[in-house]
């Protein structure tokens, strides 16, 4: 069992450049952000490692924090009986992403779901498509700029503007 | 039959005026009515019966509104299906989506002719009663079919196939448990049958009781005949959980209230086919077929006989899961087919050994016993 | 028999099914009766929620975690206020905690009854069902004179619970436990080891455990493979480590596969007498005191960022919550237990029969709302 300290730091060790920050010290969420070319290399190793043997891939999120987006990789393991997670950072023109669906296969879910909410592609994907929403939706909801549609497949959003709840949230809808 | 109309217009002369087949054709108009409502009534009863033994054994009551302890249920369910608007989906075959019902009524329903009720209460008695009746039930399986194809429904089309396979594959056990009971009684015809298991105190000639092949045998065409009934733990034509209804899932109305009363009346049936064949029938304590009231008493042995099987299928229904497919075509061939086969072999090696003996070969059965 | 000219049948097992445990999809291709493919098209029952969560304040979100599993909403509950109670601080008082415990174990028993009666309602007996209701409606009334509520609860507050026990509601809990841990074993007789039923399951899809540790799948179905892991004795957390119980693990029961539908089922039973367990060790050891902490009206998290997970009926449900300092988080991300099961259902039921498809879907215990949040 390894705590995350030790993880960050065999992490430098055998991906001098690719690891970009870490913030593991007194962390309540410790991590490291990682270079986004790497991602595959080095997922590769947190799963095979014997010290490592991150078997168990929890969730895949996407985070919109303004000019990029973060994939967060949230791992445990198993056999060691530690977690751990990885973040990258894609620009907001162009997100795309390596895909980790042949480490482990619970990724092809969850890769599919953060494309649909939130518009990251996953290179290599062997069927990235919409999951939670129909297959004809426009947009990507999770993300700030989202705006909502004016209808969908004939059914209006309607909304009154007295009586709605937070007129602070006006600005949501076109 | 034609004995008794051949009585009535001997001793009603105002009956010579009229073309004696004129008489044939109404007396058969008039005992068809009469099973008719028989079987209507059977069938509504016995779907109160079921819905408040299910109650019962779910810790809870069932129907209970509609009339003393909700008995009047099923009229009103009767009378709301036959109001029910009737929905024809636009992909079905329209000629055959409205036979199939009929058919599957028609084919449960021609085997109550011949059933013994009493030793001087029946319909019809052929000579070749219990063919009839294995023949006329297998119309059931055309009528599932038309049913499952003329709805255009994949869903209804599963059902009726595994349902066609399964009623067809169990018409080999239970044939051949039938053979044995046959071959025990010495006859086709029903009433040859049930009186060919007279015997002492009206229990011990029983055919179940004759030697162990035939209690064997007993419990093989019980479970084929529960399996041509679409009965759980052999319902999966009309999986509830799958296939929402199987082969009657588009059907509506009074339609739809054919098919299930084909079922409900099926189980009495059933009940009845066993009874006739194994457990003697009209046959019991005090029932002698000499006197009138030996005959109402023989009636009511085979009511109670046939009431207590329907029991056993309810409670089956509520208690078991169902079968696969898989597993219920492998136990009809795998299991039930090779038994059913030293059944009759073991039966009839025991015949031509000790004869016609009654009760595992205690009781010395008359001569003439039984033709 | 290549000669003969066999097509791929295309059937939709719809959104509207008896047994699909809630409204998913499945475009089946079945060659007869036996699956090519289960392609399972989910998101019906999509609310959004993760992108409600960042229009509400941190309190506000509480009842909407009661919608994610509405069958085991405190666990849900739980895991929301853990999150943000880790995130911000804050010391949940000792009572709170116990009757947390209590009403998550209550909620863990009435969960898994229908999980198991449905299951075996899906297989055709249709009486188990009735009887597990009958047994839950019991659990209902419990935690309708403890919190008001008979589905939904919205038990947990951030900081403590909402409602403390009322007078004599412990005396109750006690005697339904008493009435009910020999119900478990009445129903087993009538449906567990009931051949049928056993020959059913105990040999359908079985999951390795390596598979089912890749596909992320968690809880019950993971235990069901013979992994022994469970987040209440391997990541802590409330007063779980005081408190003494057993891991109910899958052991290929009855001669079946290991990891089969049946060992996952034994697995849920199992687990139901090992939370009577836990509830009397809690209710002896219950202590006075307050229920909910002091929690600023205004709940202002310091910037950053927690993933917290807690062990829920259906497996454990993580909430990653990132917060920027503002009343409102800033992005939460929920995972749940029945979206991995429900990944694996594509690879794993090729080859089965339709009617193993609905036993595996059972076997899962998939349910929508978890689903698609």
């Amino acid at each position: 069992m390894a705590n995350p300290e030790e993880i960050a730091k065999a992490l430098e060790t055998e991906f001098k450049d690719a690891v970009l920050d870490s913030n593991v010290k007194n962390s309540k969420f410790p991590h490291v952000v990682v270079e986004v070319s790497r991602l595959n290399d080095i997922c590769k190793f947190l799963l095979n490692d014997d010290h490592m043997a991150f078997d168990f891939l929890s969730a895949i999120a996407g985070v919109d924090k303004g000019d990029e987006f973060e994939v967060v990789y949230i791992i445990h393991s198993y056999l060691r009986n530690h977690s751990f997670a990885i973040k990258t950072r894609v620009p907001r023109s162009g997100p795309r992403v390596p895909s980790v669906c042949d480490l482990w296969a619970a990724a092809n879910w969850h890769e599919r779901e953060t494309y649909d909410l939130m518009g990251i592609i996953f290179e290599g994907h062997p069927d990235l498509r919409r999951i939670l929403l129909p297959q004809d939706w426009e947009g990507h909801p999770l993300r700030k700029d989202y705006k909502y549609p004016k209808s969908y497949d004939g059914i209006e959003l309607r909304r009154d503007d007295d009586n709605w709840p937070d007129p602070g949230d006006k600005e949501l809808y076109e | 039959m034609q004995a008794t109309v051949d009585r009535l217009i001997a001793q009603l002369p105002i009956l010579q005026e009229v073309p004696v087949w004129a008489v044939y054709l109404v007396w058969m108009i008039v005992v068809g009515a009469v099973l008719l409502a028989t079987v209507s009534l059977i069938a509504g009863i016995t779907s109160w019966v079921e819905r408040r033994i299910a109650g019962r054994m779910q810790s809870r009551i069932g129907p209970n509104r509609v009339g003393p302890n909700g008995f009047f249920q099923w009229i009103a369910d009767g009378l709301k299906c036959l109001f029910k608007e009737d929905i024809t989906p636009d992909n079905a075959d329209w000629s055959l989506f409205r036979v199939a019902p009929y058919l599957v009524f028609v084919g449960m329903f021609g085997a109550w002719a011949v059933l013994p009720y009493s030793a001087r209460i029946f319909a019809a008695d052929l000579n070749v009663g219990i063919l009839y009746v294995m023949a006329i039930t297998s119309l059931v399986v055309i009528g599932i079919l038309m049913g499952g194809w003329a709805s255009g429904n994949k869903w209804s089309l599963f059902g009726a196939i595994r349902s066609s396979a399964q009623i067809v594959s169990y018409e080999v056990p239970a044939g051949l448990a039938i053979t044995t009971a046959v071959v025990m009684s010495g006859s086709l015809s029903m009433q040859g049958i049930v009186k060919s298991q007279a015997g002492p105190m009206g229990i011990l000639g029983w055919n179940v009781f004759n030697n162990p092949f035939a209690t064997i045998a007993f419990f093989i065409y019980f479970i084929a005949a529960v399996a041509e009934g679409n009965r759980t733990p052999f319902d999966l034509p009309e999986a509830e959980s799958e296939l929402v209804s199987g082969y009657n899932t588009e059907y509506s109305g009074m339609r739809f209230v054919f098919f299930l009363f084909a079922e409900w009346a099926n189980l009495f049936l059933i009940g009845a086919v066993t009874t006739t064949l194994f457990l003697g029938g009209w046959q019991g304590p005090f029932a002698n077929p000499d006197t009138w009231w030996g005959v109402m008493i023989g009636g009511g042995w085979f009511f109670l006989k046939s009431c207590v099987f329907v029991f056993i299928l309810i409670w089956l229904r509520w208690t078991l899961p169902r079968l696969r497919v898989d597993q219920l075509m492998g136990m009809c061939w795998r299991y039930l087919v090779p038994i059913a086969f030293v059944c009759l072999l073991g039966t009839l090696l025991w015949m031509s050994i000790l004869g016609q003996r009654a009760f595992f070969g205690v009781i010395k059965m008359a001569a003439g016993v039984g033709i | 028999m290549s000669a003969l000219n066999t097509d791929i049948w295309t059937l939709n097992m719809g959104p509207q099914h008896p047994s699909t445990h809630g409204v998913i999809r499945f475009l089946l291709k079945t060659d007869g009766e036996i699956i090519e493919d289960a392609d399972p098209d989910i998101g019906f029952l999509h609310r959004g929620l993760e992108k409600i969560a960042e229009l509400l304040p941190y309190a506000g979100f509480m009842p909407y975690t009661d919608r994610l599993d509405y069958l085991a909403a405190v666990n849900m509950n739980w895991g929301w206020a853990l999150s943000v109670e880790r995130l911000a601080d804050i010391e949940v008082p000792l009572r709170a905690e116990y009757l947390r415990v209590i009403a998550a174990e209550l909620n863990r028993i009435s969960s898994h009854q229908i999980a198991v009666g449905s299951l075996a309602s899906d297989m055709g007996a249709f009486t188990p069902f009735v009887h597990a209701i009958r047994d839950r409606e019991m659990i209902n009334d419990l935690f309708e004179s403890l919190c008001g509520s008979r589905l939904t609860f919205n038990y947990c507050r951030i900081g403590g619970v909402s409602h403390d026990a009322p007078e004599g509601w412990i005396e109750r809990l006690s005697d339904y436990l008493d009435y009910y841990e020999p119900m478990v074993d009445v129903f087993n007789d009538l449906i567990t080891n009931n051949k049928i039923f056993v020959e059913r399951l105990k040999k359908v899809a079985p999951i390795s455990a390596q598979k089912a540790i890749s596909y992320g799948l968690v809880g019950p179905n993971l235990r069901g493979s013979g992994v022994k892991f469970d987040l209440r004795k391997d990541d802590p957390y409330g007063i779980y480590p005081e408190l003494e119980f057993d891991v109910p693990v899958g052991l290929g029961y009855h001669e079946g596969e290991l990891g089969s539908c049946f060992d996952k089922y034994m697995v849920r039973i199992e687990e139901i007498r090992e939370s009577i367990k836990i509830i009397r060790q809690c209710i002896e050891r219950i202590p006075e005191g307050e229920i909910v902490a002091k929690v600023p009206r205004n709940l202002k998290p310091p910037e950053g960022e927690i993933y917290c997970r807690t062990e829920a009926p259906r497996g454990e449900v993580g909430f990653y919550v990132v917060s920027n300092g503002s009343p409102k988080p800033e992005r939460v991300k929920i995972r749940t237990g029945s979206f991995a099961a429900m990944s694996t259902i594509r690879d794993l039921a090729r080859g089965w029969m339709i009617a193993d498809l609905v036993a595996i879907i059972g076997g899962f215990d998939v349910i929508a709302p978890e689903l698609d949040r």
